[in-house]
């Protein structure tokens, strides 16, 4: 199905994992599948193919009928609700297709928006210095003029948001990233762009990267590709 | 703290909806709280108009008429008390002092009331304050007057203004004594009370502008006694509208307050000033209980307009919920954020409404002085303002746990995406 990951550590890994919707057939079925550590990997889901479900999985706002996921070495199926949501903040950092940011928040605001709910994500941050963190992460991602913090994230282009919703995913070096089609609205320069800059970003944090696309063409950058109807028997 | 800040800013993004809602809110509570001061400044008002009196008589009538006339200066007595027998009680051992009153006259729409030295002495009112002259002293020649300071004020007499009596009560008077005026003596303080808006002069005076009078007319030229005539003449009243009675012994008010009921030589009601002015609070309470209620309500639309906005809110929030709860909000902050957001506009709404509040008596003190006689003392808030503006605050709470819930059950079922 896939080759093993070559870190020796695993950063996700789900096994035997079923969930159905209550009263419908099971949306997922996947017997094994896993991202390494540090590892990048392209999974291909057209809609329909049960990803927001494994996304729910992963992100553990969903609980599975059966089976386990185990996120860095943690089984998050036998946390409460409760420790989900504390694990996810602390671990995962997430970047969807598009509305990754809330309006009212300031650029900076959005990037440190993790830092407020998960003090250990904060407490990752080099020296403590949450703004100087995120601006460097915004530098990074090509948003480093002081003139974009200043900015309502409204006014900023569909590719700057989704910079900057990267910039959030990044902070407090999280150990996987969960990227929803985020270049799904971008034009075909932009998109290269972005993963780029996101791929380099993660390779210097050893950041797990899940890349969920559609677009076929994104998955030579990878590490690694897989088809969720592949490893989705449901 | 986080996300009280979060709340904070989500509410100023939807300023225009946010602003509407506290407005909503504040003119309600400045209405609640408005009807429960003008509530507190009537009662005080009422409580505060006599005090140290222990008897009231007059004519017989009801409690309430002799209350109104007596004291407040409002309607007219049916018949007036004998000479003889007010003597007779005055002079009575267990009676310390009598205050006799005679009304019936008026100076340019304010009451003239015939008294005697013994008012500025005895009468007290708001507990135990007593009469003081912010110039001049009090009535010693047939021709003088004491005013009140609302008369003195409007009419802009000092000690020394020459004033002409006019027969009978209302604004214009076509029946003059202007054959005998008066020399203003004294300008009480402001009292808040009707003294402010009386003329007082002695009982003789009262006699000697009436002298010449028959069934409400002047006699004709010829039948005439002028000013200095009349001091020569006898002036004892022979009647009186009312008297106030101070008693050597509270103890004896009762006993005595029977005697008089039951009186035989002349029908006379003796009252307890305290015991009616509650019977009267009891009747213009109602009045209040009901306008009390009527701003509950409001502050009750208030309240759900606030609601309705939150809720209204939910559905096009539901995407921020995710985004918050993809970053590690759990529900319940989902929740308190909700909350903080139905608080705050609560608080905020009831704080602007006591500015409002404030803001209007302040503005609209100076016309109910003038116009009603209503003196609004704005205060601080006291305890019991606070435990309503605290419980509007709670109310708002407790409304905003709808759409916290449902927030809070939109999270767990969106997850990190929406499925809209």
């Amino acid at each position: 199905m896939s080759s093993p990951p070559s870190s020796n550590s695993v950063a996700i890994e789900a096994t035997n994992l079923l969930y159905a919707w209550p009263g419908e057939p099971p949306v997922i079925d996947i017997a094994h599948f896993s991202v390494a550590c540090g590892e990048r990997v392209f999974l291909r889901g057209p809609s329909g193919s049960g990803k927001s479900t494994l996304l729910g999985l992963l992100g553990g706002v969903l609980n599975p009928a059966r089976g386990r996921v185990c996120l860095l070495r943690t089984d998050i199926t036998a946390l409460s609700a409760g420790e989900r949501d504390r694990f996810r903040g602390e671990h995962i950092g997430f970047i969807f297709q598009m509305f990754n940011l809330i309006p009212y928040l300031g650029v900076l605001e959005n990037v440190l928006l993790p830092a407020q709910f998960s003090p250990a994500r904060a407490a990752r941050i080099p020296g403590g210095d949450l703004a100087a963190e995120g601006r460097r992460l915004l530098a990074t991602l090509g948003l480093g003029s002081p003139d974009y913090l200043n900015r309502p994230v409204t006014e900023l282009s569909i590719g700057q948001q989704q910079r900057v919703a990267a910039a959030r995913a990044l902070l407090g070096r999280p150990g996987i990233i969960v990227a929803d089609e985020p270049t799904s609205s971008l034009d075909h320069d932009a998109r290269e762009d972005f993963l780029r800059l996101l791929m380099n970003e993660c390779q210097a944090q050893d950041t797990a990267l899940l890349f969920v696309s559609h677009d076929t063409s994104l998955g030579p950058l990878f590490d690694r590709t897989l088809s969720l109807r592949e490893i989705n028997r449901a | 703290m986080k996300t009280l800040r979060l709340a904070v800013r989500s509410l100023r993004n939807r300023r225009t909806t946010a602003l509407l809602t506290i407005s909503a809110i504040a003119i309600s509570v400045a209405l609640l709280l408005g009807v429960e001061k003008m509530r507190s400044a009537a009662r005080d008002g009422f409580a505060n108009t006599v005090s140290g009196v222990d008897l009231i008589v007059g004519a017989r009538s009801g409690q309430l008429n002799l209350l109104l006339y007596s004291v407040f200066r409002v309607g007219d007595a049916t018949a007036n008390v004998s000479w003889e027998s007010y003597q007779k009680i005055a002079r009575h051992p267990d009676v310390a002092w009598t205050i006799p009153i005679s009304l019936g006259d008026s100076h340019r729409g304010f009451r003239v009331m015939g008294t005697n030295g013994d008012y500025f002495k005895h009468y007290r009112f708001a507990g135990d304050r007593e009469m003081r002259f912010a110039a001049g002293k009090p009535f010693e020649d047939l021709y003088d007057a004491v005013v009140g300071a609302e008369v003195a004020k409007q009419l802009g007499y000092s000690v020394g203004s020459k004033i002409i009596v006019a027969h009978g009560l209302g604004n214009v008077s076509f029946a003059e004594h202007d054959d005998k005026p008066f020399t203003v003596v004294g300008v009480l303080e402001r009292t808040g009370t009707p003294i402010d808006r009386t003329v007082h002069v002695s009982l003789e005076a009262i006699t000697a502008i009436h002298v010449d009078w028959q069934s409400g007319i002047q006699a004709l030229p010829g039948g005439q006694v002028d000013a200095d005539q009349a001091r020569a003449m006898d002036l004892t009243p022979q009647s009186i509208t009312a008297f106030m009675v101070g008693m050597e012994s509270k103890v004896m008010t009762f006993t005595m307050q029977r005697a008089i009921n039951e009186y035989r030589q002349e029908p006379l009601l003796a009252i307890i000033p305290g015991v009616a002015l509650s019977q009267l609070w009891n009747l213009v309470g109602i009045a209040d209980t009901a306008l009390m209620i009527v701003a509950a309500f409001v502050v009750l639309a208030g309240l759900l307009g606030m609601l309705t906005a939150i809720l209204t809110s939910l559905n096009e929030r539901r995407r921020e919920m995710a985004i918050l709860r993809s970053v590690g909000a759990r529900p319940r902050h989902v929740f308190t954020l909700l909350i903080a957001e139905a608080g705050m506009l609560a608080t905020a709404g009831v704080a602007a409404g006591v500015g409002v509040c404030y803001g209007l008596i302040f503005a609209a003190k100076p016309l109910l002085e003038r116009r009603f006689g209503i003196f609004l003392d704005p205060g601080g808030l006291t305890g019991y303002d606070l435990a309503i503006l605290g419980i509007i605050i709670g109310a708002g709470l407790l409304m905003g746990a709808l759409p916290a819930w449902r927030a809070y059950r939109n999270t767990l079922s969106d997850g990190l995406t929406i499925r809209v």
